[in-house]
C-alpha cells in the first residue's frame, strides 16, 4: 500500500515536472499554422523541422555570443579563483580573514544596487554594449563565489605538502604551479561547471549592459518571446537551444554540477 | 618574506575589483538614490549630468507619492511572492527527498527528472511556462484530454486579487507581525530557560502591540485609502518558480537525510517510536539547518527576482510587478535614475536583513570550531 502511494506520487511528480519538456518539443514541432489553443497537446503530423533551422539562423549570433561570453569568463574566473583561494588557504596574513569575509559580500549583494552605476561605469570607459565588457563584468563579480569554492578546496590540502616544497626551495608560483595545481582538477571541474552554468543563464547584466549585437542567447530569447504575436514554434525551438549547453553539462556532469549546487549552502 | 608579498599582490586585483565594484558602486549608489536624478529633462540628454543632493526624497515618493502606486504594489507582490514561492519549493522539495529517500526503483531517473530544470535559465522555464500558461491553451486545457471540462483559470491574464488592505495599515500590521516574531522568540526562550532573553522579548513584543494599537492604528501614510494584495497573477509565476528550484531543496533536504547516522534511526525504532515520531522529533529537527541554509538561498533568490517576470510577463505588466523590474523600468527605459538607485538600495537592506545574520551565525559557528 505505502509503496503503491510512493510511486504513485513520484510519478504524478515526473509528470509535472516533464510535462513542459513534452509540451516544448512537441510545440517546436508544430507548423505555426497548426498551432491552436485547443489542439496543443496533439503531436504534429508530419513533425515540422523546419522550425529547428529558423530559430537556429534567428539565434546563431546570439548562440555564438554567448559561447564566447560563458567559456572566456568562466576559463577567467577559474584562473582568479584559483589564485584567490591559493593565497588565502596557504598564505595567510594579517586580516586575510577579514578580506575574504568582505569578499564573500559580493555574492550576497542584489545586482540591482550596483546596477546604475555599473552601467554608468561601463557607459565611460567605453565597454558598454562590448561584448568583453560582459565578460568583465561576469568575471568580477564571480569573484566571491569562485574565491570561495577554491579556499575551501585548497585548505584541505595538507600544509605540509606547501611546507615541504618551501624547504626544496620552491617559491610562491613554484609551490601553485607543481604542488597545488596537479591537485585542483575537480575543484577546476566544479568551478568550471558553476560558472558556465551561471553566466550562460545570465539574464540581468546582459539585458543592461549589451546591444542588439552583442547580445547573449537568455536576452535575445526573452525579447523574441515577448513580442506581440508570437509564432510559438520559434521561441519553443530557441528555448530548447538556449537550454541545450547547460542542460548537456548537467546530464553529463551532474554529480560535479550538483556539488557545485551545495557548496554555498550546506557548510556547517 | 618576498613569497608574502607576492601573495598579496596576486590577491590584490581582486580587492581592488570588489572595493570598487561591490563597495564603490554601492556608495555611489547611495549617492545617486539622494538626488533629483531624472526629475529634470535636461539631465537626461547631458553628459555629466548636474545632480542636485534631495536628501531621502524618492524614498518619501515611493512610499508615499502619488506617482508611485505602482512600486507599493510591486513591494506587496514582493512579500506574496516570497512567502508562497519559499513555502512551495520547502514543502515539496521535502516531500520529493522522502520519497526519493525510500530508495525506489529507478530513484536516480526521478532524481534527474526533479533537478534538471535547476540546469535552465530562469528566462527559458518563464519562456515555457508563458506558453503552458495561456488562459485557453496549455495547463488549461489539459483535464479534457481526460475528457473532464478545461480548467478556466485566466493565470497571468487575471488582475484579480485577493487579501487586499489598504497601504495605510502597512505599519500597524508590520508591527503585529514582528511582535508575533518575538512572542515566538519569547516563547522559545522561556522553553529553554533564558530568563533575560525571554524577558527582552516579551518587553519589545510589548511595546509594538501597545503602539500599534494605539498610535500605529492613527498612522496615514497616504492622505486617501490605497488598497493592495496579492494578485492572483503570481500564482503562475510562482508555480513556474516552483517548478524550477523544488529539485535544487530537494536535493539539499536529500543530502541531509542521507546524512542522518542509521544506527540513531535504530536506536529509536528500538525504542519504540512510530513512523510519525520518528520524522516529529528525529529527522526534522535534524533538518532544521538545513531548512535555515535553503530559506536564506530561496529567500535571496525570490526578493531579487527579475527575469523570470521579465520572460513571463514583460515589464510593463503591473498585476506581476516585483521592485527589481520596477527599479529597471524606471531606470533604463524612464532615465529615472535616482529613484531606481533607491529601489536598488531598499533591495538591498531587504537582503541584508536575510543574509547578515546568518553570515554572522555561520561564522561564528566557524570560531567556535
Amino acid at each position: 500500500m505505502g509503496r503503491v502511494l510512493l510511486y504513485a506520487f513520484l510519478l504524478l511528480m515526473a509528470g509535472f515536472f516533464l510535462l513542459p519538456v513534452y509540451l516544448v518539443i512537441l510545440t517546436a514541432l508544430k507548423e505555426p499554422a497548426k498551432i491552436t489553443l485547443e489542439t496543443v497537446w496533439q503531436w504534429p503530423h508530419p513533425p515540422y523541422w523546419e522550425s529547428f533551422r529558423t530559430a537556429w539562423e534567428a539565434f546563431r549570433p546570439k548562440f555564438q555570443n554567448s559561447v564566447v561570453l560563458a567559456t572566456s569568463a568562466t576559463l577567467l574566473s577559474a584562473l582568479v579563483g584559483s589564485l584567490n583561494g591559493y593565497v588565502l588557504a596557504k598564505w595567510p596574513f594579517r586580516g586575510s580573514g577579514l578580506l575574504f569575509a568582505l569578499i564573500l559580500f559580493g555574492m550576497f549583494i542584489p545586482y540591482q544596487s550596483i546596477l546604475i552605476p555599473l552601467f554608468q561605469f561601463m557607459k565611460s570607459i567605453g565597454l558598454y554594449g562590448n561584448l568583453f565588457g560582459l565578460v568583465l563584468v561576469h568575471v568580477i563579480y564571480g569573484i566571491p563565489i569562485v574565491t570561495l569554492i577554491f579556499r575551501n578546496y585548497y585548505s584541505e590540502i595538507p600544509d605540509e605538502l606547501v611546507e615541504a616544497a618551501r624547504i626544496d626551495g620552491a617559491g610562491f608560483f613554484g609551490i601553485f604551479r607543481h604542488v597545488i595545481l596537479p591537485l585542483s582538477v575537480p575543484a577546476f571541474v566544479v568551478v568550471a561547471i558553476w560558472q558556465f552554468t551561471q553566466i550562460w543563464n545570465e539574464f540581468l547584466f546582459a539585458v543592461t549592459l549589451t546591444r542588439p549585437e552583442s547580445q547573449p542567447i537568455t536576452v535575445a530569447l526573452a525579447q523574441l518571446a515577448g513580442g506581440e504575436a508570437v509564432k510559438w514554434n520559434l521561441p519553443m525551438a530557441g528555448a530548447i537551444l538556449a537550454a541545450l549547453p547547460t542542460l548537456l553539462v548537467y546530464i553529463f556532469l551532474g554529480r560535479y554540477f550538483l556539488r557545485g549546487l551545495l557548496a554555498g549552502s550546506v557548510k556547517g | 618574506m618576498r613569497d608574502r608579498i607576492t601573495a598579496f599582490l596576486v590577491l590584490l586585483p581582486s580587492l581592488l575589483a570588489i572595493g570598487i565594484f561591490v563597495y564603490g558602486f554601492i556608495g555611489q549608489n547611495l549617492w545617486v538614490s539622494l538626488t533629483d536624478w531624472g526629475k529634470d529633462p535636461a539631465q537626461a540628454l547631458a553628459l555629466r549630468p548636474e545632480l542636485r543632493f534631495v536628501g531621502l526624497e524618492n524614498y518619501r515618493e515611493l512610499f508615499t507619492g502619488f506617482v508611485d502606486v505602482r512600486f507599493r504594489q510591486s513591494v506587496v507582490n514582493l512579500i506574496f511572492f516570497t512567502l508562497f514561492f519559499m513555502a512551495g519549493s520547502l514543502g515539496l522539495g521535502l516531500l520529493l527527498a522522502l520519497a526519493v529517500d525510500r530508495a525506489p526503483k529507478g530513484e536516480g531517473f526521478f532524481r534527474t527528472v526533479f533537478l534538471f530544470p535547476m540546469a535552465l535559465s530562469f528566462v527559458v522555464t518563464g519562456t515555457i511556462w508563458r506558453w503552458m500558461l495561456q488562459p485557453q491553451g496549455g495547463v488549461n486545457v489539459l483535464p479534457t484530454l481526460f475528457g473532464l471540462p478545461p480548467l478556466s483559470f485566466p493565470w497571468l491574464a487575471t488582475r484579480e486579487q485577493v487579501l487586499v488592505f489598504d497601504w495605510n495599515h502597512l505599519p500597524f500590521y508590520t508591527a503585529l507581525a514582528v511582535a508575533l516574531v518575538l512572542l515566538y522568540v519569547a516563547h522559545a526562550a522561556y522553553r529553554e530557560g533564558e530568563r533575560r532573553r525571554f524577558l527582552w522579548a516579551l518587553f519589545s513584543a510589548g511595546v509594538l502591540l501597545l503602539w500599534a494599537f494605539t498610535l500605529g492604528r492613527g498612522l496615514k501614510l497616504l492622505p486617501y485609502p490605497e488598497t493592495h494584495g496579492f494578485s492572483l497573477a503570481l500564482v503562475g509565476v510562482i508555480l513556474a518558480a516552483i517548478w524550477q528550484m523544488a529539485g535544487y531543496t530537494m536535493a539539499l533536504y536529500l543530502a541531509g537525510l542521507r546524512g542522518i547516522p542509521v544506527e540513531v534511526l535504530e536506536a529509536a525504532r528500538v525504542d519504540g517510536a512510530s513512523e510519525w515520531q520518528l520524522f516529529r522529533r528525529v529527522i526534522f529537527p535534524m533538518l532544521a539547518p538545513i531548512t535555515l541554509s535553503a530559506m536564506i538561498v530561496l529567500g535571496h533568490i525570490a526578493l531579487k527576482i527579475f527575469d523570470l517576470i521579465f520572460a513571463m510577463a514583460g515589464l510593463d505588466y503591473a498585476p506581476t510587478d516585483v521592485p527589481a523590474i520596477y527599479m529597471y523600468l524606471l531606470a533604463f527605459r524612464g532615465n529615472q535614475f535616482a529613484k531606481g538607485a533607491a529601489i536598488g538600495i531598499l533591495l538591498l537592506l531587504l537582503v541584508a536583513v536575510v543574509v547578515i545574520p546568518y553570515l554572522a551565525s555561520q561564522l561564528r559557528k566557524e570560531v567556535r570550531r
